[in-house]
């Protein structure tokens, strides 16, 4: 079981429902998100290319916010996702620094908070609430592992890109382009 | 350019630290961001859904509302089995819980009052409230009759306010929707295929090969099912082609962006129409079956060539050539979108006849991929003794616009001045879920009329800042908290959905239904509310159309078969359209007779002085109208608009993305409030663009006041359609101001 993500830039509008929905569905306090939008825009009038994508926690294959976690409580579960136990956390931040996706923020209750991948809504059979809402039905949940699923499917057939490949930490959010 | 939201973040984070730190997931399941799976699935299960449809947005997507054990609202997620959204909320449906939570609400009824010599608000108790609006609006009507009694609404709240207003004799009534907003589509294409396109648009976009959007950033609005259909189009590999003087999220997703020179549609549009005929690529089965005044509009465009329209529109012969054949090899399985908010330079009506024409031509209107006929079922209507019919009202108000189809919002204002030409004099106005400040442009005039009036009543739920004109504000409840009129929707098949109250009305908050009613019978005419509780009115319509309140409480939204016949044109047959001719019409003969141009021509529309720029406005996903700006949950997702202006500009007057600046437009009215600028180059150098709806006056929305500008108070020139009388707003520029025009004054 490896769990990913894909996200199809080509349908993305920006709408940032995945940000509301994970933000109802998780209690994260309004004024922080676990996910967001960014926009970019290359070229020059009336040449110009938008990219427009939801990001988040790349659940990464080798995440160094596990790997610099002081006390253990950024661990990482067999089937990939990356969490934080929040009473293990003592707020210290350097997995804040050490995430090149900037995708980990100091929760106001003191622990570091991020995606999970609505880990609590996989064990009942449902997809994440950012995929569940996408009115573009852009995102795509699944396990990699398994040739067939339709994760798998889309990276064997469609152009893709991770983030900050360069870092080394085998991100496991993709973006169809 | 990249945006993150990530920066905003961290800067809340270390600045804010007291941030809204009270129902975290830490006090719900212990100090665990990784929540304990016992634990929730404990509270899941005790989650109660209870079926409602949103009004965050006039789409009304069906959806349920969830409650925990306490009874308070967790999320809202879109029903399934809804054709509106499929299951999928917008981020505005999503964000609806924001609506209900939000601290700024209205909380009691207010009445106007003067203290120590200064007007303000004083709360008061309902029976006063309605009391004093009863007295004053019977005393209204002894003297001047019912029909000076006044109605502007929006949305379900307004459904029953028009009730009551019927009821007691008056149809002066209208609504932004018409005449600032879709009018002029529904006058071109009734003129041109019988029928209006009415909302949802029965566009068959999932099923489309080239969908074309003209000045319509689908994606930017969150029009949910088209939305979602317009991503399954993508999907299906079709074409998407955009007309815009800005790139557009849309024409980021489009095979051919025509970076269009704005105000020049028409003449885009009259090009297309000529390479479809002149190259013999129409749909000629189709006109010659169903469509009569071909011959006209031959001859009309005969010399509207790519070339005569590349000097108007800047957009080069070939690509106008590429882009029409691109259409016509989809034939019928395109769609020439009529837009929604399309009152832009007066001749708008001519322009969404263009449209239709083009839909022709290719032989989309009736066809799979183009237009489907929609169906909707209707809701008997609850007993109640015939309406009184009142000497004048919307009709006569806006007679001088021979094909208004509904009130004229401008018009009714109007008829508040008093003048000796005025034969319609206006005296009380209700205003109910529509911020008219922001929704009518010509604010000058807006505060003349309301200055005028002997008496107004704002019903709204948030106190934005038409409330600061009334003499008595009351406050409704929001949608989750309250029954509502049965949603028939318009669409592929008929179906309906139900609005069940998911919680109790916060504050001292009330449904419309209750308030129409109680005014109602203040005024005499209870006969017409023969209910002590919308759900019998509710109850009682569901068991005449075969179902209850109970199943619909289960399932939230139900179907039922079509009866008008297939969704597309019976090709074996004859086919009548609801025109005058039972055909097509190409060439209007009713323009024609009431002295307009019997088929579209191309207008020169002003253009901006040196130093101006046209102002353009839009729509953020997240955000509908003005009324979301305070809604904790899209607030946070966006709580100003900015200026985008483009990078060549930027650098003339040296501006920067992030500098505060203000406008000043043509007739010297100078923006209240300061915009950021965003340079970006997917805006044109001759136009300025900023999202509608920002920039609030009224200090209670503690989050949106103040923040961004406010387009309509810089909309004073109005180039009114005189067809049916909406109101066009694109005509106004604005020229940058880089210092504070109001250092000396106070807002």
């Amino acid at each position: 079981m490896r769990y990913a993500m894909v996200i199809d830039t080509l349908k993305c509008v920006g709408c940032s429902d995945c940000v509301v929905a994970c933000q109802t569905e998780n209690d994260v306090p309004i004024g922080y998100c676990r996910d967001w939008i960014t926009e970019t825009v290359n070229g020059a009038y009336p040449n110009i290319e938008l990219e427009l994508k939801s990001e988040r926690c790349n659940h990464c294959e080798n995440a160094p916010c596990v790997r610099c976690c002081p006390t253990g409580a950024s661990h990482q579960l067999d089937n990939g996702i990356v969490l934080v136990t929040g009473d293990e956390c003592i707020g210290c931040g350097a997995c804040i620094e050490s995430c090149p996706y900037d995708a980990r923020f100091q929760h106001p209750d003191g622990y570091v908070d991020k995606c999970t991948f609505c880990h609590h809504r996989l064990e009942k059979g449902q997809l994440p609430a950012c995929v569940s809402v996408c009115p573009t039905k852009c995102m795509y949940f699944g396990d990699l592992d398994n040739p067939n699923s339709e994760v798998s499917e889309l990276l064997k057939n469609r152009k893709y890109k991770t983030l900050a490949p360069e870092a080394g930490t085998k991100p496991q959010v993709y973006y169809l382009i | 350019m990249t945006t993150s939201r990530r920066k905003f973040i961290k800067i809340s984070a270390l600045g804010l630290g007291g941030v809204a730190a009270s129902t975290t997931a830490l006090n719900m399941f212990g100090a665990s961001s990784y929540i304990d799976e016992l634990v929730k699935e404990n509270v899941a299960k005790n989650f109660k859904r209870t079926a409602t449809y949103c009004e965050v947005c006039f789409w009304k997507c069906a959806a349920w509302t969830y409650t925990d054990e306490e009874g308070s609202i967790k999320k809202i997620i879109g029903n399934e089995n809804d054709p509106h959204c499929y299951g999928r909320l917008c981020p505005r449906g999503t964000g609806g819980v924001g609506m209900y939570n939000d601290e700024d609400r209205l909380k009691t009824p207010l009445i106007r009052t003067t203290v120590n010599g200064e007007e303000t608000f004083r709360e008061a108790t309902w029976e006063e409230a309605l009391d004093l609006i009863a007295s004053k609006f019977n005393g209204i009507k002894e003297e001047f009759g019912a029909e000076s009694l006044a109605l502007i609404k929006h949305g379900a709240p307004g459904k029953h306010l028009e009730h009551l207003f019927q009821s007691f004799g008056s149809d002066t009534i209208a609504e932004p929707a018409y005449a600032q907003c879709r009018g002029p589509r529904e006058t071109g294409f009734s003129l041109t295929f019988g029928s209006w396109v009415g909302s949802p648009e029965p566009t068959d976009i999932r099923d489309t090969k080239c969908l074309v959007l003209i000045g319509s950033h689908i994606g930017e609005n969150m029009h949910n099912s088209q939305v979602q259909e317009m991503s399954d189009a993508i999907d299906n590999g079709a074409t998407i082609i955009t007309v815009d003087p800005r790139f557009s999220t849309a024409a980021s997703k489009s095979k051919y962006w025509l970076a269009i020179k704005p105000a020049t549609d028409i003449a885009l549009m009259l090009a297309w129409m000529n390479v479809l005929i002149n190259e013999n690529i129409y749909d000629k089965e189709y006109i010659e079956k169903y469509a009569t005044g071909f011959n006209e509009l031959k001859e009309h465009v005969s010399t509207f060539t790519p070339e005569w329209a590349y000097g108007i529109t800047g957009i080069k012969p070939d690509e106008i050539r590429k882009t029409a054949r691109e259409m016509a090899s989809a034939s019928p399985s395109v769609i020439i979108h009529p837009g929604r908010h399309v009152v832009w330079y007066g001749d708008d009506s001519q322009r969404a006849r263009a449209m239709a024409i083009l839909n022709a031509l290719l032989g989309s209107w009736g066809r799979r991929g183009g237009f489907y006929f929609k169906e909707s079922i209707k809701v008997p209507e609850f007993p109640a003794p015939e309406y009184p019919h009142p000497k004048w009202g919307w009709k006569e108000i806006g007679a001088k616009y021979p094909l208004a189809q509904m009130g004229i919002t401008t018009e009714v204002i109007k008829c508040a001045i008093p003048s000796e030409d005025n034969k319609y004099p206006v005296k009380a106005l209700m205003v109910a879920g529509t911020n008219i400040t922001k929704s009518i442009p010509n604010k000058k005039l807006l505060e003349e009329a309301i200055d005028a009036l002997d008496f107004m009543v704002v019903i709204d739920t948030m106190p934005m800042d038409v409330t600061g004109y009334a003499d008595v504000v009351l406050p409704e409840c929001t949608y989750l908290e309250r029954y509502d009129e049965i949603r028939s929707a318009t669409n592929r098949e008929p179906s309906i959905a139900v609005r069940i109250p998911a919680v109790a009305p916060k504050y001292d908050s009330k449904p419309s239904w209750w308030i129409a009613k109680e005014i109602g019978e203040r005024m005499g005419v209870g006969a017409y509310f023969n209910y002590t509780d919308y759900k019998e009115v509710i109850e009682w319509q569901l068991q005449q159309m075969g179902t209850s309140l109970e199943e619909m409480e289960k399932i939230g939204v139900k179907h039922f078969p079509r009866k008008s016949g297939p969704m597309y044109l019976n090709e074996t047959g004859p086919h009548e359209f609801p025109t005058n001719s039972g055909k097509i019409e190409l060439y209007s003969h009713e323009l024609k007779n009431l002295g307009f141009d019997p088929l579209p021509k191309y207008t020169r529309h002003p253009e901006p002085q040196q130093g101006f720029y046209r102002l353009n406005y839009g729509r953020a996903p997240m955000h509908t109208f003005s009324r979301t700006a305070n809604n904790p949950n899209l607030n946070d997702l966006k709580s100003e608009n900015n200026l985008w202006v483009n990078p060549k500009v930027a650098r003339i007057l040296g501006l920067k993305t992030g500098q505060e600046v203000w406008l000043k437009n043509q007739d010297d009215i100078i923006s209240t409030f300061s915009i950021k600028v965003r340079v970006t180059e997917r805006v044109r150098w001759d136009s300025v663009y900023m999202v509608h709806g920002f920039g609030h006056q009224e200090k209670k929305l503690s989050r949106a006041f103040g923040k961004g500008i406010n387009d309509t108070e810089l909309i004073t020139t109005v180039a009114v359609d005189p067809i049916m009388g909406g109101t066009g707003m694109r005509g106004n520029f604005v020229t940058i101001l880089t210092e504070n025009p109001h250092k000396n004054t106070e807002i």
